[in-house]
């Protein structure tokens, strides 16, 4: 096996990944039972259909712009770039999005292409269930079936979106198994698609996953970084020095960033969660410290213990709470083209209340952990220089975990 | 010529068809998996898959998660496994057993120390879940330098291309997923197996096993009249599971299971 540090990133053309067969360097592929094959295959070949086709990309932008609300506004932290006393710090407003988070742009994309491919049923898995409301939501407007498997530990955390998604028709399923999360509820929705792969389509929530999930999830979300592009010049006559996202599968990050990958100017930071620290053991921080192996489908970096198994992950988060990340993140790692770094429970806690204090905005706990590390960067920045943060989701949903912490009962 | 060859071979002879016990390695304790293989032999198994535990174990039901779960209590990792088989040697040079599991441990292990310590502690072949034929270039190239053989399954889904290329990367035999969905489900219809059997006929002269869903003796007198080799797996581990810290009933038990297959099969 080759490394993919062999390419070099400096004549990457990224426009051109993930190859045929979904490879991003060694990363990405395709790595299912044979089961799933023919029906990854039917959907890569849907996918390739639709994508440059004129109707669907209609309808699709018709619902981005009056079913999610697009475009979100890119907006200057003015309040918070003084207290930072650094670099101006734009953040992109995904959290203004129709269910509260960027997940909605990729469950309206995905449902789409289901509708044209005649399936009837939508399953999909959820971590803080952000992308498991998104489902249920446009599954509930397309007049869908829809289950959604969670982990019964999140399911405890997030007993409201747990309630939402019923409200809105879903069957959410509780998953009992492993480690009773994010990646047990991806597992599960595997065995459903397994089952049932006649009738039903995987609405995968992030870039990771069998080809061609992470290449589509990426197109789907790619959506935020092309506006950030136009916004930012509107407003500032200039690209960002700085890109800065939150990375658990890492969809709201490769979003923002694959539209500015051949700005070579532009400095990428993508944002793991290091729980307890990183030396502490719990975390959720494979591109900082795990190594590289399969799972669900996909030849990704890895939180694995030396006989290849899956180890268990801690974030406050549980969007980021997740041990693999996405292929493509894995491979701009290698290359250099993005740098990945690592703030701790405590650090994106206070940057959760730090923004909600300054700016008036509460962030989801994910979008915290980008804004934690943007503290650290800001003031190392001069002041005429620009950070885009994606503000990924916003905070109502964590409100519980927060006042827990804090010892208040809500 | 392999352990797998020629047991297939043997087996022609007489005409009679493979019966392939799969249990976990480790489950419920290390202690419990080599007798259990000698005692199968025994009771009439022809080959023995041997589960390499994994934590996250998408394509199989509910009964082999919880023998995964229960042999990662232990901490079986597939090193551990590899010695199972190394010790099961000591006492049966002859029967062939095949590693069944995912691609990580495998991975992480490296490719050509895996295919070397289990072609050297007498492992013949490997059966890995979530590797299809396009990602296994490498793994089978390891895999063949050693004289392992890659096992592959052919899935209702796989379309007749796929089946083309399967079996042109197949050695040992190939493994018929006999329906939609995971290890132990309930909806295996007969019929469509036996159509899909002979269409894979079509492109090899392997042997051609049949496995998910066959829990009973009629299912496996039923499937052994089309396939070649039947594969039973979580009937046997429900019969452990329900014998948890007396491992004589237990090995009793599963015996019989293997024992009313095999004569419902010849007979």
């Amino acid at each position: 096996m080759s490394k993919a540090s062999e390419l070099n990133g400096a004549t990457a053309n990224f426009n051109d990944m993930p190859d045929a067969q979904g490879h991003f360097g060694v990363y990405g592929g395709m790595f299912v039972a044979e089961t799933l094959m023919a029906p990854l295959l039917e959907l890569r070949q849907a996918y390739e259909q639709y994508k440059d086709d004129s109707e669907f990309l209609a309808e699709l932008d018709y619902d981005l712009t009056h079913f999610v609300g697009r475009p979100s506004p890119l907006y200057f932290a003015k309040s918070w770039t003084e207290k930072l006393g650094g670099a101006r710090v734009y953040l992109k407003r995904e959290d203004l999005n129709h269910t509260g988070a960027h997940k909605i742009n990729n469950t309206v994309g995905q449902a789409l292409l289901a509708k044209r491919m005649g399936k009837k049923r939508v399953i999909a898995e959820t971590g803080a269930g952000q992308h498991g409301v998104a489902t249920a939501t446009i599954a509930a407007r397309l007049n869908m079936d829809c289950v959604v498997y969670m982990g019964s530990e999140d399911i405890k955390r997030q007993a409201i979106n747990v309630y939402r998604m019923r409200l809105l028709g879903a069957e959410v399923v509780p998953v009992e198994s492993g480690s009773k999360t994010l990646k047990d509820a991806l597992n599960e929705a595997m065995r459903d698609w397994v089952t049932n792969v006649d009738d039903t389509f995987y609405i995968i929530g992030t870039v990771a996953g069998p080809h061609p999930y992470p290449a589509m999830v990426r197109d789907f979300q790619a959506i935020i970084g092309r506006e950030t592009r136009e916004q930012i010049m509107d407003m500032e006559g200039r690209l960002p020095d700085a890109l800065v996202a939150c990375v658990g599968g890492g969809s709201n990050a490769i979003g923002l960033f694959h539209p500015f990958l051949e700005d070579r100017d532009v400095a990428i930071y993508g944002v793991e969660a290091a729980g307890d620290g990183l030396d502490s053991g719990r975390h959720a921080a494979p591109l900082c410290a795990g190594e590289p192996g399969v799972l669900h489908g996909n030849r990704t970096y890895l939180m694995e213990d030396h006989d290849g198994q899956i180890t268990e992950t801690h974030s406050i988060s549980a969007g980021l709470d997740y041990p693999g990340v996405g292929p493509e993140h894995s491979w701009l790692k290698d290359i250099g083209r993005a740098n990945y770094v690592a703030v701790t429970d405590d650090e994106a806690l206070q940057a959760f209340h730090d923004v909600t204090r300054t700016e008036g905005i509460m962030p989801a706990l994910e979008s915290s952990h980008a804004l934690a590390y943007t503290a650290k960067l800001a003031p190392s920045m001069d002041r005429d220089q620009i950070i885009v943060v994606n503000l990924s989701g916003r905070g109502d949903k964590d409100i519980h975990t927060v006042a827990t912490l804090e010892g208040i009962s809500v | 010529m392999s352990r797998i060859k020629a047991c297939f071979d043997r087996l022609k002879q007489h005409d009679r068809t493979a019966l392939i016990p799969y249990i976990m390695a480790g489950d419920p304790g290390p202690a419990v998996t080599v007798p259990l293989m000698h005692a199968m032999v025994e009771a009439g198994a022809n080959l023995i898959e041997l589960g390499v535990p994994f934590s996250d174990p998408m394509a199989d039901g509910p009964v082999i998660q919880a023998a995964s779960e229960r042999a990662l209590e232990h901490h079986i990792g597939i090193r551990t496994v590899i010695d199972m088989v190394r010790s099961f040697r000591e006492r049966d040079s002859e029967t062939p057993v095949i590693l069944m599991g995912y691609l990580n441990p495998v991975e992480v292990m490296g490719y050509a120390d895996f295919a070397s310590t289990a072609a050297e502690a007498g492992v013949d072949g490997i059966l890995t879940v979530d590797i299809p034929p396009e990602e296994s270039h490498d793994l089978i190239l390891a895999l063949r330098n050693q004289q392992l053989d890659p096992i592959y399954l052919i899935a209702p889904t796989s379309t007749e291309d796929r089946i083309q290329s399967i079996c042109a990367n197949a050695s040992g035999f190939v493994y018929y997923v006999s329906l939609k969905g995971v290890t132990g489900a309930a909806n295996l219809q007969v019929q469509s197996v036996e159509d899909k059997i002979n269409e894979i006929r079509a492109y090899t002269d392997l042997p051609l096993g049949v496995g998910f869903g066959i829990s009973d003796a009629e299912r496996a007198a039923q499937v052994s009249q089309c396939a070649d080799a039947v594969v039973v797996g979580s009937a046997i581990i429900k019969r452990m599971a329900a014998n948890i810290g007396d491992q004589a009933s237990m090995t009793k038990e599963v015996t019989a299971l293997l024992r009313s297959m095999r004569e419902a099969m010849d007979a």
